[in-house]
């Protein structure tokens, strides 16, 4: 595993259907991988979820949301009323799914490639410059 | 007369204190830890720094980042991972930082030996000092 | 608003005054007069009063809730109890710096009803060196950090101060530690003075003693408040982490203790001169790194409340400006009188000075590299490293074996020779060490060949120290620090190895077992205060015996500014020391429990008092000679 790699070798469950599964499995078709850590508690996940449904829009990647430190009714209800960007969300539970990736807290967003290289990582709420650089990162 | 009494009297204390340890050394360790993981993670998390707090190690601190911390690392040591594993995986995602021990590199290779050498410098120094006329 | 505007009034009157007196000696320097007139007392009486009446003003104005002053503003509340609204006073980046000039003008005062019998020639220099550093602060007061700021348009209602730092241990930790810590700036003047008025030698040795067991003293003091404060109050039951802010009041510490030793000897021997100077010039400058660093925000610390670069650059230009200036009346003055007489024997006491200084120096430079190197790698290379705790333990802990055996032999050692026999009393004292070590570290469970060569180490040095009670030309003084020194290690020791710990996430009702222990959670309790609410956990301890022992942490939500402390409830004997304290879960109805056992905790407030005492014996004991 060397500096930009991540981390990706472990089982996870899904929100929804509460399947569990090997996350490194589940990373494959797309050239890029956006992984979004929110949580339904967190405010700055509020203002940064406009941001992550233009993105979604991106055919090149693959989003996935880690629900961190959450509860599933909370999570549920939090993607009803801002809208859900994710095409799957796993359970981060206790936090250590976040840790092994290396991240601080919610909200954080790491974008990835197919080779599980991390391209960019944004500690805190996404934001337009953001949105515009990981746009024309995937362009190229 | 008195003075013997009173040597015989520190020689008995001497004894009694010699079989005393002897006794003590004799018996085993007995100290078993209730739950070893347990104290492994806080051994490891006390030299941790909480990245989101101020001036604070993981083990100190209560925030979420703190606390998922100190499940990973239990869960880390739980299957099977050393120390060193846990502390190396960790600087790999984090960084230098975080670690309290700044280990011995290319960057802090100064910051050990600059201390040492200035004691042996001290040293020298002294040494001359009084053994200017000898 | 009035009592404001006098404060800030009074201390223009004050800096106007150093400038005349600054003028004033330099003139009176160059006429070359014999005496100090009382005109110079009374300025400098006067340059004090100023200060003072500053500093009341401001006290005033935080006690009445003034929110037109910017700094009272800032820093307190009307809600706040009056204790916390006067020590909220130098809880802050301004009014600490008021208090930084208070002392250095009252030392100077002191100085002057101290020093009445030296030669006025050495007493004016001083005062000249001392006005410098007293203007430079002055200016830098006025000029980046004044106090007495308005503000438009007033306020009703103020920011409030830092609840962790509503807590009477810190309360009076700054005074404390400020009259050490700036005490030490009268050390560097009177070294400069003594230079050129060629009166390095004895007497100046006596007269500037008592300085610097003032500032010890305080300084001690002021480091244990504290590390106290830090025990109880930041809630994980440690009381010393190696933070930079602790470091920056240990390095003068370090220095001072460095600089006690070789004064002593200057003054029985008339040795060590360049060096005596060089420790004097560098304890001050210590303390000015020390301001520099905590006061430029170049540390991100809790206790750092200031980040406005102009502040920074300041004092380091000032301490580089002192330090050029030490250097260069260092290199003409040098070899000018400080032709050195005596011969030192290897078996003497003067090489066991020259050995402690040896050790406390590299101490020194540990926490100081420790301290700055991080900052300099961030600065240069851009990498982010942490000093921490086993860095110093790992540089500190094996010196001090050494250390404590040069320590235990260099009492009884003689000035200029001494004729080594080993008795049976020695025999005897070794004896008893290796058995106490052996069984402490029995009892701690590690059978560990380097902690039993710590254990060994100090114990010989509290059974040494004891030892010299018994005889003649017994010195009480440094019989109690180096006592209280050797059992605080041993404290310290002992508390690490022997401490025991649990977290747990509880409900009420539920109990939990820690090493014969077990602790029942009651419950919870919500009683409101004046300045915050307060939830508390009532806890039941069983001892071994079966005892019960009740404690009571809370978690306080103060309303303002808002913020949640978690307050550790603290039973305390003799052997140990219970410590508990809660923190709330998140979305659940459980609460984080952590029971800590810390063992022999007491102890080690109660040998630096002793450390601290024998400072005290060392001032107080006019006629008898002091020794080391």
């Amino acid at each position: 595993m060397s500096d930009n790699n991540i981390f990706t070798d472990f089982r996870v469950q899904t929100l929804v259907e509460e399947k569990t599964i090997n996350f490194e499995k589940f990373l494959s078709g797309k050239n890029f991988y956006l992984i979004n850590i929110w949580s339904s508690w967190c405010e700055p996940c509020r203002d940064e979820s406009d941001k992550l449904l233009e993105l979604k829009n991106d055919t090149t990647i693959m989003m996935i949301g880690i629900n961190y430190k959450d509860k599933k009714k909370n999570a549920l209800n939090f993607l009803k009323l801002y809208g859900n960007p994710f095409e799957e969300i796993f359970v981060d539970k206790k936090g250590t799914i976040s840790i092994n990736f290396g991240a601080y807290g919610v909200p954080e967003t790491f974008l990835i490639n197919n080779d599980n290289k991390v391209l960019k990582k944004y500690v805190g709420p996404l934001n337009d410059e953001d949105v515009y650089e990981i746009k024309k990162i995937t362009k190229n | 007369m008195m003075r013997m009494f009173m040597k015989l009297k520190r020689l008995l204390k001497i004894k009694i204190l010699i079989i005393f340890i002897l006794t003590c050394l004799s018996f085993n360790n007995t100290a078993i830890s209730s739950s070893f993981s347990e104290e492994q993670t806080i051994n490891i998390t006390k030299n941790l720094r909480c990245l989101i707090c101020q001036g604070q190690t993981i083990h100190e601190s209560n925030s979420d980042f703190a606390e998922s911390m100190k499940k990973y690392i239990k869960g880390e040591l739980e299957s099977g991972k050393t120390k060193d594993e846990v502390f190396s995986s960790l600087i790999e995602k984090y960084g230098q930082w975080i670690v309290y021990d700044p280990g011995i590199s290319r960057n802090t290779l100064l910051l050990w030996s600059l201390p040492l050498l200035l004691f042996l410098i001290g040293g020298v120094i002294i040494a001359k000092k009084i053994f200017r006329k000898i | 608003m009035i009592i404001s505007q006098l404060g800030y009034y009074s201390l223009i009157f004050g800096l106007l005054t150093s400038i005349f007196i600054f003028f004033n000696s330099s003139v009176q320097i160059k006429r070359n007069d014999t005496v100090i007139s009382s005109k110079t007392t009374g300025l400098i009486g006067f340059q004090f009063f100023f200060v003072f009446i500053s500093f009341i003003s401001l006290i005033y104005s935080f006690i009445i809730s003034d929110f037109s002053n910017e700094t009272v503003y800032s820093n307190s509340h009307t809600t706040k109890p009056l204790f916390y609204k006067i020590t909220g006073t130098w809880g802050n980046h301004e009014g600490s710096l008021l208090l930084w000039l208070l002392v250095l003008t009252g030392v100077l005062l002191g100085f002057i009803f101290k020093s009445r019998h030296e030669p006025s020639s050495y007493r004016r220099l001083t005062i000249l060196f001392h006005q410098i550093i007293i203007i430079g602060f002055f200016v830098f007061v006025l000029k980046t950090s004044n106090p007495f700021n308005e503000i438009f348009p007033v306020q009703t209602e103020g920011l409030g101060l830092n609840p962790i730092l509503q807590d009477p241990a810190l309360g009076i930790h700054p005074p404390i530690l400020y009259l050490g810590y700036v005490g030490t700036s009268i050390i560097f003047s009177a070294a400069l003075a003594s230079m050129i008025s060629n009166y390095v030698n004895k007497s100046w040795a006596k007269n500037i003693k008592f300085w610097i067991l003032f500032s010890w003293i305080f300084l001690t003091g002021g480091i244990l408040l504290g590390s106290i404060w830090a025990y109880y109050e930041l809630g994980w039951g440690g009381f010393w982490f190696w933070d930079p802010v602790e470091n920056v009041s240990l390095m003068p510490w370090l220095s001072l203790t460095a600089l006690l030793h070789c004064i002593v000897t200057l003054e029985k021997r008339e040795l060590f001169k360049k060096w005596t100077i060089v420790l004097c010039i560098i304890t001050f400058a210590l303390s000015m790194v020390g301001t520099f660093l905590v006061r430029s925000g170049i540390l991100n610390s809790v206790h750092t409340f200031a980040n406005d670069p102009s502040r920074g650059i300041y004092i380091l230009t000032f301490l580089l400006v002192l330090v050029l200036l030490s250097f260069v009346i260092f290199t003409i003055y040098e070899n000018k009188n400080f032709i050195q007489k005596s011969e030192i024997f290897p078996l003497s006491k003067e090489t066991a000075v020259l050995i402690n200084n040896w050790f406390i120096l590299y101490f020194l430079s540990v926490v100081l590299i420790g301290t700055i190197y991080p900052i300099f790698l961030d600065v240069i290379m851009d990498e982010q490293i942490s000093v921490g705790p086993p860095f110093y333990n790992k540089l500190i802990l094996p010196f001090l074996i050494p250390f404590a055996l040069f320590m235990s032999i260099g009492p009884s050692m003689r000035w200029i020779k001494t004729n080594f026999k080993i008795g049976l009393k020695n025999f005897l004292i070794i004896f008893l060490t290796l058995i106490f070590s052996f069984i402490t570290i029995y009892f701690i469970g590690k059978k560990n060949v380097f902690l039993l060569l710590l254990f060994v180490g100090f114990f010989y040095l509290l059974l040494k120290s004891l030892d010299q009670l018994r005889q003649r030309t017994k010195n009480f003084a440094q019989i109690l620090s180096h006592s209280g020194f050797s059992l605080l290690l041993i404290s310290i020791l002992l508390n690490s190895f022997l401490s025991n710990e649990t977290i747990k996430n509880i409900q009420v009702g539920e109990s939990f077992v820690l090493k014969n222990e077990k602790i029942i959670f009651k419950k919870i309790a919500v009683e409101k205060e004046k300045n915050y609410e307060s939830i508390i956990g009532f806890f039941e301890v069983l001892d071994e015996k079966n005892k019960i022992i009740n404690l009571r942490p809370e978690i306080r939500i103060y309303n303002e500014p808002e913020m949640a402390t978690s307050e550790a409830s603290i039973k305390t004997t003799l052997f140990k020391d219970r410590f508990i304290t809660i923190n709330i879960i998140k979305d659940q109805n459980f609460f984080n429990v952590r029971y800590q056992q810390k063992p022999f905790m007491i102890w080690i407030w109660i040998s630096t008092l002793i450390i601290m005492l024998g400072g005290l014996f060392a001032i107080f004991k006019k006629n008898k000679e002091f020794n080391i």
